[in-house]
């Protein structure tokens, strides 16, 4: 079954210059391994498209069940440069909370 | 043994509140006060070249300390600080008037310094991380540089028998890692301590961003009492583990989420988090809820440090102006894009010079920009958010003065705030740089009450 990612992991972003990094933290370990597969680096910028200007480098912490993806150029220029109101790009995790993964159905019962 | 080492803030702005309760009722070792943002030394530099009696320590200094200082001296509860922004010394000597006014004598007060290299930064540094550029392209337009130290000076200070330390720029994970390497004598080699020291330093640093705080999404993840968040304890064993938790009966909440959401906080390769004092893995982090609000953290681990220590440089970039005004009602939306046009030709009447122009809906588009997607209702309300970054001052206050005439000459039932007179600011751009530690010597001054 289809399902967001927001009943599947939650999200937390940071900044750094005009890096913005972005974990996305599985809920449950059955989660993870779905979310690892299906959510690339390159799924992820498409995710951002117009936003990240750079490269998307993924990290695994698999004993953990989470990921952290660090974005390049995703905040226009740095947080004292940056024209949006949301300057340190605090809000850009919950962007990826409505990408949507591919579950197994017997995992329903564990939706967050 | 048990060290008790509690947070006091998490940045400039922070509750102050949470401070007092950890000092009074915390039963603390150690409050620690992390104050700094990237461009805090900067902006503190370019308060000082206008407004020469500006201290140039934390501008909530007085109201930390006095509702901490009570509760710190009855407890003998040791402070690290790094308040001290541009001027450890003033800060140093601003907290010991604190004590004497309080009556409290014979308290030794450190100040560390020579974070601050403005002068000499071109001459000791190479290349700009972010560009690959040659610091020198810099030349002229920088305002202050400062090394990133590591926790060695607070250790050395509390040896000398300080009681409080206050810091210009250290990096934030050290101000808690010191308390530990000073009580159990880790020394600078035992990487595996000094990486878990580091680790549960970062956990810290960032506040009740571990108890609660940036963090509820109702629905996914509720938490009791948001408004009444506990700053963390640490309860550090000598054996490399550490308990997370937080007041009996203050709001919030600690488990495993919230630790894992800010372990990787701001932290981009977690195999690899370079610290001044270590090489911090992640990786191996152990999570466990032993007890309500109670989380045991256990197992990261350290790798040797680097040869060189981080500089940031802080430059003159230029101007942003911004403004915004207002629609509601039947109709806001297609006001608002009149009200866009009719903005965009004006400022081809009056030559603006932008490097950048922006504008926004709020409420629509404003956060997420490009990659917000279509909405398929009309909202209520929109506001008409305009900002621009130029080169001079003169440029950036078009936006505001254009915005003015919106209210005059501009679309039907426009809503505007008073002409105020922060609708500019001037940028200061923070690039970073890697210094060989060689080059760097604190030096401690000590004050005594």
């Amino acid at each position: 079954m289809l399902t967001k990612l927001v009943q599947l992991a939650h999200c937390r972003s940071g900044d750094k210059g005009n890096t913005s990094n972005i974990s996305v933290i599985a809920y449950h370990p059955e989660f993870y391994a779905p979310i690892k597969e299906q959510l690339s680096a390159e799924k992820f910028k498409n995710f951002y498209s117009g936003v990240i200007k750079g490269n998307v480098t993924r990290y695994n912490l698999d004993d953990l069940q989470m990921l952290n993806f660090v974005c390049e150029g995703a905040l226009g220029g740095g947080v004292s440069r940056s024209l949006c109101l949301d300057n340190y790009g605090k809000s850009l995790s919950s962007r990826i909370l409505s990408f949507k993964i591919d579950i197994d159905d017997n995992l329903e019962q564990l939706l967050q | 043994m048990t060290i008790r080492i509690g947070s006091g803030s998490a940045w400039w702005g922070d509750r102050i509140s949470p401070a007092k309760e950890n000092a009074d009722k915390g039963q603390l070792d150690y409050l620690c006060f992390e104050t700094m943002a990237e461009a805090t030394i900067s902006a503190a530099q370019v308060r000082k070249r206008r407004d020469p009696i500006f201290p140039g320590y934390d501008t909530w200094l007085d109201d930390r300390m006095t509702a901490v200082l009570p509760g710190c001296i009855k407890n003998k509860t040791k402070i690290i600080s790094n308040q001290g922004w541009i001027n450890p010394n003033g800060a140093a000597e601003r907290i010991v008037y604190w004590l004497r006014a309080m009556g409290v004598h014979g308290v030794k007060v450190a100040a560390i310094n020579g974070s601050l290299i403005t002068d000499d930064v071109l001459n000791l540094t190479d290349n700009i991380l972010e560009t690959g550029e040659r610091t020198q392209a810099l030349k002229n337009r920088i305002v202050s540089a400062e090394v990133y130290q590591g926790a060695e000076p607070i250790v050395q200070a509390l040896k000398n028998g300080a009681q409080i330390v206050v810091t210009g720029r250290i990096a934030d994970p050290s101000i808690f890692a010191a308390p530990m390497m000073f009580e159990y004598g880790w020394g600078m080699n035992d990487f595996m301590r000094l990486g878990l020291a580091n680790g549960i330093g970062h956990l810290m640093e960032c506040g009740a961003q571990v108890t609660g705080g940036y963090f509820a999404d109702p629905g996914f993840k509720d938490i009791p009492r948001p408004w009444d968040l506990g700053f963390p304890i640490a309860e550090v064993d000598n054996d490399g583990t550490a308990i997370i938790t937080k007041l009996e009966g203050t709001g919030g909440v600690i488990n495993a989420m919230t630790i894992k959401e800010q372990l990787l906080y701001e932290v981009h390769d977690p195999y690899n988090y370079i610290t001044p004092d270590v090489v911090v893995d992640f990786s191996t982090t152990r999570i466990r809820e032993v007890a309500e609000n109670r989380v045991m953290v256990s197992g990261i681990s350290g790798k040797p440090r680097t040869p060189t220590l981080k500089v940031s440089i802080g430059c003159e970039e230029g101007f942003i102006g911004e403004d915004m005004f207002f629609y509601a009602g039947e109709g806001a939306l297609q006001r608002a894009k009149l009200a866009e046009s009719i903005l965009r030709e004006r400022f081809k009447l009056v030559e603006l010079k932008a490097e950048e122009l922006r504008i926004d809906y709020l409420g629509l588009n404003a956060i997420h920009g490009d990659m917000t997607p279509e909405v398929d209702h009309e909202p209520y309300e929109v506001a008409v958010r305009v900002a621009a970054r130029t080169t001079t001052r003169e440029e950036a206050m078009k936006i505001g003065r254009e915005v003015d005439g919106m209210a005059v000459s501009g679309v039907g039932m426009t809503g505007k705030r008073v002409p105020h007179q922060d609708r500019t600011r001037e940028i200061i751009g923070v690039w970073s740089s890697l210094i060989d530690r060689s080059k760097i010597s604190p030096s401690i001054k000590m004050f005594e009450s």
